[in-house]
């Protein structure tokens, strides 16, 4: 996923010099093309998060397309005023680029695993927030996020994420994606987690259910069509995020339905339940640990079905 | 001495609109938007290239006030030379005006950036002195700060990272009143030795009385200081300077004055009070 943004960014950068790839000492190795190939669009702030947020909203006051990257959580927590003031106040054409988000970082403990992203950066006007599951959608999204003229928030997982989409695919920002469609249940999913979720819907298909997943690529603007939709078709809605269900994809799921209130729809939010990740070892062991395994998943839509 | 004493007087001029704009608006910071009139005067009206004429031009100097809080003193400097008509100033405060407490870069022709939230403008400052820089541009940037602002972690990011891109076109101006809202700066976190913390960060430093007209013109017409550094000044102030009563007393930070006082404040800065309502 990251390599895939990274060669989007290069193509950006070639073709426009206002192109910036903007860094707070992160992207050892990855940054080596961009930085050679572009050396005078390519700025390392070291590690000065804040800074680097107002910087890039003072050059793209004068004309530049900043790109910002650096982990998610140093971006969206630490520089969150920055990015609230700077960026989405005074709608700077900035791209903030949050790497490693959810807990991809697996062995590193929560101060690096981005699990409130979602919701702190759903608060802010002005931005749109981008989410994207694979490789694929990681290049066009980059490519989307350029044509905007205003303050992105893209959430990245690392590298070798599988892919979810095949080579057809068409990306529509803020139109959800019906990856595969059914009818007794939906769930809606967004980010890295989608392969998994993939494969827990692999798993109830063999069991005889009937699910509809639909991955929500755009999670500001919402897709609230696609949300009444589901609900009207499969009266059943699960939502998976690698992230806090408090205020990221599920809230935003649950504010849609909540106000438009669909009738005898059942409703349920996975992810993390009001608690920071536990746990270090491989990407499948944490997300196991927090309750996001693909049998975890599984067990969720049939306890919200039997339910129904 | 023909032209200082003319800038003195515009600065009187300014220091009674916006005694006038805040009292007539309810409230506002008085005395840290006295104490960078001297800068705001010499600046807008005899050193950056800017004007309501070319303020769209990509190569006109940008100015930022990134001790948002003075800011009246930079819409009194704006409506008197013609970026937004003066009858603004009358609605400062009230439902329906452009101008608030802290100015807005949407609503108020001549702000070139909203700030209010301290450690802001700096470094959106030095953005804009890259960006220039990259481009090859003329343009210069001036910002003022405050003091009690370099309190702020990420003024001191930026102050890391000004002298590493050789910005020669940035020029920070630190109004040094020595007062913050609750107490003198130097029984609350101290700065000094302030210029010594500049020069060691890689800026080139001078210190001028910030409320001496001559000064401050010799010192803005030496920039750059030196070629491929960032410039620094210290700009020693009163906080209030122009009200008697005000200078150096940190209460005033964000006080009102009653009838009497306002009387007695309008006295000393040639104002006529009629029934309350300052002419």
């Amino acid at each position: 996923m990251r390599n895939a943004y990274l060669e989007a960014l290069y193509d950006l950068a070639a073709d426009n010099k206002q192109i910036l790839a903007l860094v707070a000492d992160n992207g050892a190795i990855v940054y080596d093309k961009f930085r050679r190939d572009f050396p005078s669009q390519f700025i390392n702030f070291g590690i000065s998060e804040a800074n680097m947020v107002s910087v890039a909203a003072g050059m793209a006051s004068c004309g530049k397309i900043p790109f910002v990257y650096t982990i998610s959580c140093f971006i969206t927590y630490r520089a969150f005023e920055q990015v609230r003031n700077d960026v989405c106040l005074q709608k700077m054409n900035v791209k903030l680029v949050g790497i490693g988000v959810g807990f991809v970082y697996s062995n590193l403990g929560p101060t690096h695993h981005a699990t409130e992203d979602m919701a702190v950066m759903r608060s802010l006007p002005n931005i749109t927030i981008f989410s994207p599951a694979d490789r694929m959608e990681s290049r066009k999204i980059t490519m989307a996020a350029a044509e905007i003229d205003g303050p992105v928030y893209i959430r990245l997982a690392t590298g070798g994420s599988p892919d979810v989409y095949e080579e057809d695919y068409k990306f529509t920002p803020g139109r959800g994606v019906v990856l595969q469609d059914g009818s007794e249940l939906t769930i809606i999913t967004t980010g890295s987690i989608t392969h998994e979720v993939k494969r827990a819907v692999r798993e109830m298909s063999d069991l005889g259910i009937s699910v509809r997943l639909v991955n929500m690529h755009t999670l500001k603007p919402i897709d609230k069509d696609i949300i009444l939709e589901s609900a009207e078709k499969t009266k059943a809605i699960l939502t998976v995020e690698e992230h806090t269900i408090l205020g990221g994809l599920g809230g935003a799921v649950a504010e849609v339905l909540a106000e438009a209130r669909p009738s005898s729809v059942r409703f349920k939010r996975m992810g993390l339940d009001n608690h920071f990740p536990v746990g270090y070892g491989s990407y499948q062991d944490i997300k196991q640990m927090n309750g996001l395994s693909m049998e975890a998943i599984v067990e969720q839509a049939k306890e919200l079905m039997r339910n129904k | 001495m023909e032209d200082i004493k003319t800038l003195e007087q515009k600065a009187l001029d300014l220091r009674r609109v916006i005694f006038k704009t805040i009292c007539n608006g309810g409230g506002g910071h008085i005395p840290a938007s006295f104490s960078i009139v001297e800068i705001l005067t010499v600046l807008y009206y005899r050193i950056m290239n800017i004007s309501a004429d070319n303020m769209n031009d990509i190569d006109r100097d940008r100015f930022i006030l990134s001790k948002g809080h003075a800011g009246v003193a930079l819409y009194a400097v704006l409506a008197d030379k013609g970026f937004f008509h003066k009858h603004h100033l009358d609605t400062f405060g009230k439902k329906g005006t452009i101008l608030g407490g802290h100015p807005d870069m949407y609503k108020v022709p001549g702000v070139e950036a909203s700030t209010g939230a301290l450690g802001h403008g700096f470094p959106f400052g030095v953005g804009m002195s890259l960006a220039g820089k990259m481009d090859g541009r003329s343009y210069r940037v001036f910002v003022v700060i405050g003091d009690g602002e370099c309190q702020e972690g990420s003024v001191w990011e930026a102050a890391l990272f000004a002298p590493k891109h050789n910005l020669d076109n940035l020029t920070v101006i630190v109004d040094y009143n020595k007062l913050q809202a609750m107490d003198r700066l130097d029984e609350i976190i101290p700065l000094e030795p302030f210029a010594d913390k500049w020069r060691a960060f890689g800026w080139e430093v001078r210190e001028v009385d910030g409320h001496n007209i001559g000064e401050l013109l010799k010192v803005f017409n030496l920039l750059p200081f030196k070629r491929g550094r960032p410039s620094l000044i210290i700009a020693h102030t009163i906080k209030g300077k122009g009200i008697s009563f005000m200078e150096g007393i940190p209460i005033w930070h964000y006080r009102m004055p009653n009838p009497d006082e306002m009387q007695q404040a309008c006295k000393e800065l040639g104002l006529k009070v009629v029934d309350g309502v300052i002419q």
